[in-house]
């Protein structure tokens, strides 16, 4: 292996890494077996605290919980498209009128904690008898700031189609929204769609917020599950082995499509604020 | 609206803890993520592994679950009792932003030019000058825009910690709302301008730092 830190190793060098890794994989080894121990010490490894995972009626219980939490995050993906549509090309505007407060709302949302945002909605609209309730708070919060997110997205693949498109269509005599809609949306789509399903694994984790305003889904069926056991550490593994399970699957539709759609250019990806200007294909934490 | 003014010192007080955790966090989780993306680049292969398992898993888990683990489980198996809420959440957040730290370090690597460090190696250059003159200098660069939006997004993801008692700057704003029911909108708009500041706060040190060390290429 070449990289740009070192050389293609020699012999000499082949044989230390043999020895480090020989003596990392005997450290990690004691350091599993002695977690496995120690987890056995305190008694979290006894049947009794895992039996509510292969209980039919808790298992039930726990996928309904997985079921909404997926509603919430494939609801709040879906407005968030539209939404995200709707601002990031109005960022793009050629009217003032629309451009400011596009990437005023736009702003705002992406540098607030979604959590705050939350807690806002639910506790303004959410509460009572004729409010929204949390699974509405949840998904409007998650809509408002990945929709933000997206609209960032939406603009960085509208730029990145080449100018000539955009000219080629002007001077066929096509009108602003006729270029967009028909030149550069189809062929932006395809750049983003990886991106967009990226910005599924952020909302689907985000959804796990819900637990501060009791909204249904899987935190809410874990802490359930948790105080009646007094398994919260065995919950705790449960539920983020669920999260790891739908968000690899994820991950792996997206990098399917980066490769069928996108080929070996870098997936798109925005910076937090407006300025910063992210060059790199890493995923900040959202 | 008279409750935020006639108790801003609350106010301010919560933003306090919210920028201790931010800046906590960031320390710990700069140096774990440092070490992630060491071995990640590194010759080791086992090492190698390692690394980025504990990277994808814990960027698959919400953070609010790595809350539960440190807040709600540890307890349970004897660790952290006793430990201030503020250590607590600095673990959590710090174990959690860690991967994303490696992750833009190694993506700051890996934009550094093979030829560059193989330039350096025919001038005669060895390994200690070769990575201070000519890779890390480089990599450090590329990896500002990335480590400014992690830390951005750490920073308001310290408001997690909220669910699990400490009185972060969102803790205090459900506080205020639940007394005061029909000014909500005000009360957001208040914290919610006080998490800006500090976003703009960082992302401007993050370009400030960008423009210092712009080269040409």
């Amino acid at each position: 292996m070449t990289s740009v830190l070192f050389d293609a190793p020699g012999p000499r060098t082949r044989a230390r890494h043999r020895l480090y890794a020989i003596l990392t994989t005997a450290a990690l080894v004691a350091l599993v077996i002695a977690g496995i121990f120690f987890l056995d010490s305190k008694g979290e490894l006894s049947y009794d605290l895992w039996e509510p995972f292969v209980t039919p009626d808790y298992v039930s219980a726990i996928a309904e919980g997985l079921w909404q939490t997926l509603q919430m995050a494939f609801l709040s993906i879906i407005f968030a498209v539209v939404y995200g549509l709707v601002f990031g090309v109005g960022k793009m505007s050629d009217h003032a009128v629309a451009r400011w407060p596009s990437l005023l709302v736009v702003e705002f949302f992406r540098a607030v904690p979604v959590l705050l945002l939350m807690v806002f909605i639910f506790f303004t609209w959410g509460v009572g008898a004729d409010g929204i309730g949390p699974y509405w708070s949840v998904v409007i919060a998650l809509t408002l700031y990945n929709g933000s997110v997206l609209a960032e997205v939406f603009r960085a693949g509208i730029l990145a189609i080449p100018k000539g498109q955009s000219e080629a269509a002007y001077s066929i005599g096509m009108r602003k929204t006729q270029v967009m809609t028909s030149i550069l949306l189809p062929q932006a789509i395809k750049i983003m769609l990886p991106a967009i399903i990226s910005q599924c694994v952020v909302a689907l984790k985000d959804t796990a917020l819900g637990m501060y305003i009791i909204a249904p889904g899987l935190t809410y069926i874990g802490r359930q599950v948790w105080t009646e056991f007094g398994n919260q550490f065995q919950t705790a593994v449960v539920l983020a082995t669920l999260y790891i399970a739908v968000n690899l699957v994820l991950t792996v539709v997206a990098t399917w499509l980066q490769r069928k759609l996108v080929g070996e250019r870098k997936p798109l990806d925005v910076g937090m604020t407006s300025i910063v200007v992210a060059n790199e294909s890493t995923q900040a934490p959202r | 609206m008279e409750d935020v003014l006639s108790n801003f010192d609350l106010v301010l007080r919560a933003f306090w803890l919210t920028v201790q955790l931010a800046a906590l966090s960031g320390v710990v989780a700069l140096v774990l993520g440092t070490l992630l993306a060491a071995m990640r680049v590194g010759p080791v292969a086992i090492l190698r592994g390692a690394a980025s398992t504990y990277v994808t898993l814990v960027r698959n888990t919400p953070l609010l679950i790595v809350c539960v683990f440190v807040f709600v489980a540890a307890p349970n198996l004897g660790l952290f009792i006793g430990t201030p809420f503020l250590i607590k959440g600095v673990v959590a957040v710090s174990l959690y932003t860690a991967p994303f730290v490696a992750e833009s370090l190694r993506s700051g690597v890996n934009a550094v030019h093979l030829g560059q460090a193989e330039a350096a190696r025919a001038i005669g250059m060895t390994f200690g000058q070769n990575m201070r003159y000519v890779v890390l200098p480089q990599a450090f660069r590329a990896s500002v825009p990335p480590l400014t939006s992690t830390f951005i997004a750490m920073t308001k993801n310290t408001s997690v910690v909220a669910v699990f008692g400490l009185m972060e700057a969102t803790a205090r704003m459900r506080w205020f709302v639940n007394r005061n029911a029909d000014e909500t909108m005000y009360m957001f708009l208040v914290f919610a301008f006080g998490y800006i500041v500090l976003v703009e706060l960082i992302s401007l040190a993050g370009f400030g730092l960008e423009r210092r060390w712009r080269a040409a290429r």
